[in-house]
């Protein structure tokens, strides 16, 4: 009996193990197609910061002495950690500066979009029971990861590519080197995508999976700076970092390939482990249990306010120690950063019109330049935050929320004042940050008290913001994107506008316009009360919208 | 008691809800188009019509979060769009589709809730997780659609309030939390708690409630107490006759007269309207009756009627489920035929 059974039967467990890939091909293309914006949009943008990138280091440094200072600068901690390995410096060029600073952040951004890519298509798919649907149909198991990962190494190769050329075509760089660039970038991130696929199978939800995969970067980005703080160019421990993998293969110094190996060696070795992880879990499962949370609520949730302060609390978080690290790290910068630009506007009337033409101001100039970045930072902040009533509104919680005794205003009030309180801390810990590096690298020409004034002066020009999207939000819930609008606007004017000469209004459209001028000493009471008068009434004005209007109900 | 009321209409013994030529629009669309409603105290009111048919706005315009366009809708006698918040404190609310907090477990949403409303009460809290089987330590993104509802509603039975306001609450519970829902309801109900249950369950109506208002195209069309409803309405009978049946389909009342053949004589299968049911009664008495079966009408045929016809004259998309239904129950022969006596009974409801 066993004789005649057996044949079929294992006939039909080699079709099962050659099916679990059935439907690949289907799968590859609705993938591409569902994310052809998307992925468009990552293109476009990856490649237009090489572009510019590329473009801005031709054009600052056209001059030797201006990328030594910079070459000087990339040999500092600071350097290290923002910046690359250190190689080339003694003959620093636009391709060594991209090469040695650029890929770093390349690497951040391709690894971000692996990490997203590869986690919205496996795990978040099959949390949602979308992809019950698609593993119902005629597809294979390992069908919609496998069709994850090629559909990432099509977008990676596109871009590869894309930016290559442009390395070329705008900067005029060798082939093979702008090639080793963007190809050692995109395996490199490509390994954080297959670590996510691993993580994946191991933890149950997407969140917690795209965390634990950003976590990783984190460590691969320590390590790496450690190691090469270590010894310039690279110590041992920054080998065990991907992100050491394509800064290793010395684009445009002295070009070898073999570190690329590296990334593929890795990429194969962790897609086989998610393969046999994924073999040995249930659909929706997980290998790792999810905790359980709390029955009951803590007793600080009591009330809009005390939620609301839950739902921001880890932006907030995250945004002032990202931030702050940052601004902290530039404002170490400034002494170097001081002689570098002296260096540079002599020669360059375009940079003197940016930073000012008197050099005794220019460390000013420069400082003024990152507030406003700073300070726009902190606008997108109050931009995203005010906007998240809209969310609470269409996801239906506010309508749960507004069955119970709880006001409009005393609602809105509690998102409102959250927003508005965040967005001061960050402002104030950009700015604080700044201070404390630059007092740390000896730069003390600006007290702390000259500091405290830029906190008080650009509180007003933020709360505009805040204001702004709340008026909106409370007539045409529809146009809060407007936010975004005006933080575009008033990063192109803080930005350029002295370049052009426009008509006064366009200045005084942005509310940074009415800001004084940083560590001018300036007066400055009159135009900041007419910013806390408009910031006021816009707010004013949201408030009394919404609480005549209809509450958005699905 | 002696401080002026705000609304100067409040009273001891306003009912709890009460709505008045209602009208809604969003834009063109008249979302409600001279409702009527009334919820007395202590009264488990049912609320039917099918998806689009102006049940959640109604629900929405009683809540403030939508404002009338005219008309008149009240709460205990007070205004629900200016005295949103302290009406709310006397009612707890069940949507039909919950949305929670992703990152909040259950309980934490269910403490939450019960904290806005102020009066938490842990004990009750455990019996009804217990009642209604909901894990409360996952966090609501885990939750299916039934689990979110558990959540609603325990929030809502957690605490004690003079009106309960369910929006088709048990939308993805299965039948046995169907019956844990319905048992709270009752119970609730004993405690003289006024109820109103807006559901296209009819089964679940039919064993809550005390009075049924049916709406379509955002006016009430039938409304009453369930027996007053029935009797508005028709029997099905199916007899075996020896005579000559056709003297009882000439009998004013009776619709779908279908004769066929039978061993033991003639079977006739029609449906009568409850008022003709003496003639029916007189005439088939002559025929020698073999066998005789009448079966009451189900709420199922009542809203059938309303919704089993003219999907074309409503256009509204919601209406398109009830008809399928009609279509798959036309067996029993009371499907779109019979809808075309609504007009009548419509305005005889109205004018009681």
């Amino acid at each position: 009996m066993s004789t005649a059974v057996a044949p079929p039967a294992v006939r039909s467990a080699e079709q099962a193990r050659g099916a679990t890939l059935t439907g690949t091909g289907s799968l590859v293309r609705f993938m591409l197609r569902q994310d052809r914006v998307r992925l468009t949009v990552w293109a476009v943008s990856v490649v237009f910061f090489y572009t510019y990138f590329t473009f801005a280091l031709n054009l600052f440094f056209d001059d030797t002495a201006a990328m030594q200072g910079r070459a000087a600068l990339m040999e500092t901690p600071v350097g290290i950690v923002m910046g690359g390995p250190g190689y080339g410096l003694d003959d620093y060029s636009t391709g060594v500066a991209m090469s040695n600073e650029g890929i770093t952040w390349m690497v951040l951004a391709l690894a971000i979009l692996s990490i997203l890519h590869v986690v919205r298509h496996t795990r978040a798919e099959e949390e949602s029971n979308r992809s019950e649907l698609v593993r119902a149909a005629v597809v294979g198991r390992h069908a919609p990861a496998v069709a994850a990962v090629v559909t990432l190494v099509l977008a990676q190769a596109v871009i590869a590519v894309l930016s290559a050329g442009a390395l070329v075509a705008v900067g005029d760089l060798a082939v093979a080197d702008s090639f080793a660039l963007t190809v050692g970038s995109g395996l490199s991130a490509m390994v954080f995508g297959a670590v996510a696929l691993v993580v994946c199978q191991v933890v149950g939800h997407a969140r917690t999976a795209t965390g634990a995969s950003l976590a990783v970067f984190a460590v691969a980005f320590v390590v790496r700076a450690v190691g090469d703080i270590r010894e310039l160019g690279g110590s041992t421990l920054s080998w065990f970092s991907p992100i050491a993998w394509a800064q290793q293969m010395r684009a445009f110094v002295d070009l070898r390939w073999w570190p690329i190996a590296l990334s593929v060696l890795a990429i194969a070795v962790l897609l086989v482990v998610a393969a046999l992880l994924a073999s040995r879990r249930d659909f929706g499962g997980s290998l790792v249990e999810t905790r359980a949370g709390r029955a009951d609520a803590g007793p600080a949730l009591r009330g809009p306010l005390a939620m609301a302060w839950l739902q921001q609390r880890w932006a907030l978080l995250w945004s002032c120690l990202g931030l702050g690290l940052m601004w902290f790290a530039s404002g170490t910068m400034l002494p170097g950063i001081g002689d570098m630009i002296g260096d540079m506007v002599v020669d360059n009337p375009m940079l003197a019109q940016l930073f000012g033409a008197d050099p005794s101001q220019l460390a000013v100039g420069f400082l003024s330049v990152l507030v406003l970045y700073g300070a726009v930072c902190c606008a997108a902040y109050a931009v995203v935050m005010a906007q998240r009533p809209k969310a609470e509104e269409s996801s239906g919680r506010a309508e749960v929320v507004f069955s119970h005794p709880v006001s409009r205003h005393r609602w809105l009030g509690a998102q409102a004042a959250v927003a508005g309180v965040g967005t001061a801390v960050l402002l104030a810990v950009s700015v604080y940050a700044l201070w404390g590096g630059a007092v740390i690298a000896g730069w003390g020409d600006q007290t702390f008290t000259d500091y405290s004034v830029v906190v008080w002066t650009y509180l007003p020009a933020l709360a505009v913001f805040l204001g702004l999207v709340l008026a909106l939000y409370g007539w045409a819930p529809r146009l809060t994107g407007i936010g975004w609008a005006l933080v575009a606007y008033t990063f192109v004017v803080g930005m350029f506008g002295q370049v052009f000469d426009l008509p006064d209004w366009v200045y005084r459209v942005s509310p940074f316009d009415w800001v004084p001028e940083v560590f001018s000493g300036e007066p400055y009471a009159g135009d900041v009360a007419v910013l806390w008068a408009v910031a006021v009434g816009l707010g004013v004005l949201g408030f009394v919208g919404f609480r005549r209007r209809d509450l958005a109900t699905g | 008691m002696t401080s002026t009321a705000p609304t100067g209409t409040r009273s001891a013994d306003a009912p709890p809800i009460e709505i008045h030529d209602l009208h809604k629009h969003f834009g063109p669309t008249r979302a409600l188009d001279g409702l009527d409603l009334t919820v007395a105290e202590g009264e488990v009111a049912g609320f039917l019509g099918p998806n689009g048919s102006g049940k959640s706005t109604t629900i929405r315009v009683l809540l403030g979060l939508l404002r009338a366009t005219s008309g008149e809708a009240r709460l205990f006698g007070a205004d629900p769009w200016r005295d949103a918040v302290d009406l709310h404190r006397r009612l707890a609310y069940v949507p039909g589709d919950v949305t929670l907090w992703p990152h909040l477990t259950g309980g934490e949403a269910i403490d939450f809730l019960s904290r806005l409303r102020g009066k938490p009460d842990p004990r009750r809290k455990k019996d009804l997780l217990e009642a209604f089987e909901l894990d409360p330590t996952k966090k609501a993104r885990t939750y299916s659609k039934g689990n979110r509802q558990k959540v609603a509603l325990v929030a809502a039975f957690a605490t004690e309030v003079p009106l309960l306001i369910l929006d088709e609450p048990t939308a993805g519970l299965d039948p046995l939390m169907e019956a844990v829902f319905t048992e709270h309801v009752r119970h609730a109900a004993a405690q003289g708690t006024s109820v109103l249950l807006s559901s296209h369950i009819l089964s679940e109506v039919e064993k809550v409630c005390d009075t049924v208002t049916i709406i379509r195209a955002g006016r009430a069309v039938e409304s009453g107490t369930l027996d007053e409803l029935r009797h508005l309405t028709r029997s099905s009978v199916t007899a075996v006759v020896e005579g000559d049946p056709a003297a009882v389909a000439r009998i004013d009342g009776v619709h779908d007269a279908v004769t066929a053949g039978d061993p033991e004589g003639t079977r006739l299968t029609f449906d009568v309207d409850n008022t003709a049911m003496g003639a029916v009664l007189t005439t088939l008495s002559g025929l020698g009756v073999r066998s005789f079966t009448a079966a009451p009408p189900s709420l199922e045929e009542l809203f059938l009627r309303h919704y089993g016809d003219d999907v074309s004259d409503v256009g509204a998309s919601g209406d398109g489920d009830a008809a399928d239904g009609a279509g798959s129950r036309s067996g029993t022969g009371s499907g779109r035929g019979a809808g075309r006596h609504a007009a009548a009974t419509t305005s005889e409801a109205g004018a009681r």
